[in-house]
């Protein structure tokens, strides 16, 4: 995976497509995620709530530098540190610096994307601090020097054999698919690693401007382990994550769980006020939080504002025909599906990503899913407008849809196209590749409006 | 009754036959039909590809042909939602066109739309034969709200089995330029389709859009599969 390169979208999902067990293991994990939504949704007001989750996410984007300024002071009244990041290099500046402050060696890292996005881990090994991940599907992808292929689902893309066979080369167990087996073998490791940790790394859900709270929803547990066991938490999380209130709360715990893996609610909801408190039970002693710009406040001004509205639940990436074919590798940057094309185009440039904006068959299934209604579609095509007026769109389509523009203006040049098609069928089959024009019928002898002459 | 009939350039130009099956079914209901000859294509592998500038002139285009006041009628819901939804879109800074375009946009109604809520067809003695599947096609589900009038149709065609196709709404892939642009997963979402459809052990596998039918014929083609493609039009024509 390189950053620094145009990515190649077409490449990547034609490898992918080839590989039978990663198209397997991504059509049972989107199938099941999917039939759960379905269902899980079925319980609840699923238009009623997303239009009011929707509207108070809204409501966020519109005061942004209020709520974000609210939030950095009540955060800061309840205890945390609150720093600011412009971009990714200045965030794992940050959190390198409290980390060596502490004198850190090894910190258990919570899931987040977040921190993906700025590669955090491979920076903090460079600077010789250890870093692990607890989330299993983490850990997974960890061992095997991947990277998530989906935001909820990390090794979405393994089956159980491969992690069997993962497990057995690089922990010297022995062999075993066993689901259950391959969930203990890590528990056990992992538990030694959040009690030894000299510091916690997480991501955050949500960050509530009236508390200064942080909001953290996971299944497995590790992520109220390495927010309150080690003595020292940095969470790290992007500026859109503002809610108001904690009244707002319930509406998104409503609706992320079931998004995401069609749980009613997940096993933990942590709310994190400040640091540890004299008489508290639990806690960090200390807490830093590291708000990540990374051309956030760009995309607040422009008029893709609402891709910021996402609370990464990954339903959209569930429903894509295309996602669930060739897998989130493929896309080439840390988010992949519906809402990765949109925001990896919108964070590092259209002119590195735009072959992005062509993984979408525009069906729709994205915008019928999101909880927070953000009309995908339209933002991709919106992108697909943006490419075209940046001059990024290759010189033959532009040559093409010139001649379509002319063609489509006179009914005597289109007839005389479609005749011409016709009579050199055979030609452009030859010079149309078989993937293309290998696969569309002969055209008719006869137009269908040759017969009204 | 008089209609328009708006072809689409894929039935112009790869089939014919769709057009035909329509003018059949206009035919035995005594409505009255105009082809209007200037017509080309709705704009829309320009729109979805981002041209936008071009797709405007495909539109203006359109909307310069499908004067008067008749209802227009398409057999692809695709198209349709790019008159009804694309050209409003387009023309968004400019009042004048704006208003033109929705006022076309009133107009038009894709096939079965038509059949169902104006001429109410399904509540007419149709006979159809052979066991029957049914792909619901992206736009014409999830821009034009047409879900139930195809299957009211098909329930209407007396001797016919309608079978239900597992994940009937999952996009086939055909994308318009998406086939070109990224065909190898157009191939595979086409025969994941032509899979789902074989599954359902029906001879034949209809729908409202050429584009879509084109793509899951390519895919059964590919599984060497005798299920046979036809237009839902076609089924019509055939038992009224």
């Amino acid at each position: 995976m390189s950053t620094q390169t145009s990515l190649n979208f077409r490449a990547n999902a034609a490898k992918a497509i080839k590989d039978a067990p990663l198209r397997a293991s991504m059509r049972n994990a989107a199938d099941t995620f999917g039939t759960r939504r379905t269902s899980a949704m079925s319980a609840v007001d699923f238009e009623a709530l997303r239009e009011k989750a929707s509207a108070i996410r809204m409501k966020v984007l519109d005061n942004h530098a209020a709520y974000l300024e609210q939030f950095t002071t009540q955060a800061t009244k309840a205890g945390a540190t609150v720093h600011r990041a412009h971009d990714a290099a200045a965030a794992n500046q940050i959190i390198t610096q409290v980390l060596k402050n502490h004198g850190v060696r090894m910190a258990a890292k919570g899931k987040s994307m977040v921190s993906e996005e700025t590669h955090l881990n491979e920076h903090l090994e460079k600077e010789g601090i250890e870093v692990v991940e607890t989330d299993l599907g983490e850990y997974i992808i960890q061992l095997d020097g991947e990277t998530p292929s989906h935001i909820i689902v990390p090794a979405i893309h393994k089956n159980r054999q491969q992690i069997g066979k993962l497990f057995a080369d690089r922990l010297g167990v022995p062999y075993s698919e066993d689901p259950q087996v391959l969930t203990k073998i890590a528990r056990k490791v992992l538990r030694e690693k959040f009690l030894t940790a000299d510091a916690g790394i997480s991501g955050a859900n949500f960050a509530i401007a009236e508390s200064g709270s942080l909001v953290i929803v996971t299944n497995e547990g590790n992520g109220r382990m390495v927010t309150t066991v080690p003595p020292l938490h940095i969470a790290i999380l992007s500026i859109e994550k503002i809610l108001p209130s904690l009244k707002d709360l319930p509406t998104f715990i409503r609706l992320l769980p079931r998004s995401a893996t069609g749980q009613a609610i997940s096993t933990y909801v942590s709310i994190i006020t400040g640091a540890r408190k004299p008489g508290d039970a639990t806690g960090a002693k200390e807490l830093h939080i590291v708000l990540l710009d990374n051309g956030r406040s760009e995309i607040l001004a422009g008029e893709m504002r609402e891709m910021l509205k996402c609370i990464r639940c990954g339903a959209c990436m569930n429903v894509c025909p295309v996602y669930r074919t060739v897998g989130g590798h493929s896309y080439g940057w840390t988010y992949p599906g519906p809402m990765g094309i949109v925001l990896t185009t919108l964070l590092t440039g259209l002119k590195k990503s735009h072959p992005l904006v062509d993984a979408s068959t525009l069906c729709g299934a994205c915008n019928e899913v999101c909880p927070v209604k953000i009309p995908l579609a339209e933002l991709i095509l919106k992108q697909r407008v943006n490419r075209v007026s940046e001059g990024l769109s290759p010189s033959k389509i532009n040559i093409g849809m010139g001649l379509f523009q002319i063609a489509t203006k006179s009914s005597f040049l289109f007839s005389l196209g479609e005749r011409l098609a016709n009579m050199f069928w055979p030609i452009m089959r030859m010079f149309g590749g078989k993937n293309v024009v290998g696969r569309l019928p002969h055209p008719a002898k006869t137009a269908f409006r040759r017969r009204f002459k | 009754m008089r209609v328009q009939l708006f072809g689409t350039c894929l039935v112009d130009s790869l089939y014919p036959e769709v057009g035909e099956a329509v003018l059949r079914i206009f035919k035995k209901l005594g409505v009255e039909v105009s082809f209007p000859p200037g017509q080309t294509c709705c704009g829309q592998p320009a729109y979805n590809a981002g041209y936008h500038q071009e797709a405007k002139g495909a539109a203006e285009h359109f909307l310069s042909v499908f004067t008067g006041t008749d209802p227009i009628v398409t057999p692809s819901g695709s198209c349709a939602a790019m008159v009804k939804h694309g050209y409003p879109e387009l023309f968004r800074n400019d009042p004048k066109m704006l208003a033109v375009a929705k006022s076309v946009a009133t107009r038009v109604y894709e096939l079965s739309q038509f059949l169902v809520h104006v001429l109410r067809v399904h509540e007419k003695n149709l006979t159809g034969k052979g066991k029957v599947t049914y792909h619901s096609s992206c736009h014409l589900t999830r821009m034009l709200g047409v879900r139930e009038e195809p299957l009211l149709l098909l329930k209407a065609l007396k001797g016919l089995e309608f079978v239900p196709l597992p994940d009937a709404v999952r996009c086939c892939g055909f994308g318009g330029m998406f086939m070109a642009k990224l065909p190898e997963i157009s191939i595979a979402l086409a025969e994941e389709k032509a899979d789902k459809v074989i599954s359902t052990g029906a001879d034949t596998v209809t729908g409202c859009d050429a584009g879509c039918l084109m793509n899951i014929a390519d895919g059964l083609k590919r599984r060497n599969s005798a299920v046979k493609v036809k237009h839902i039009a076609q089924l019509i024509a055939e038992g009224i």
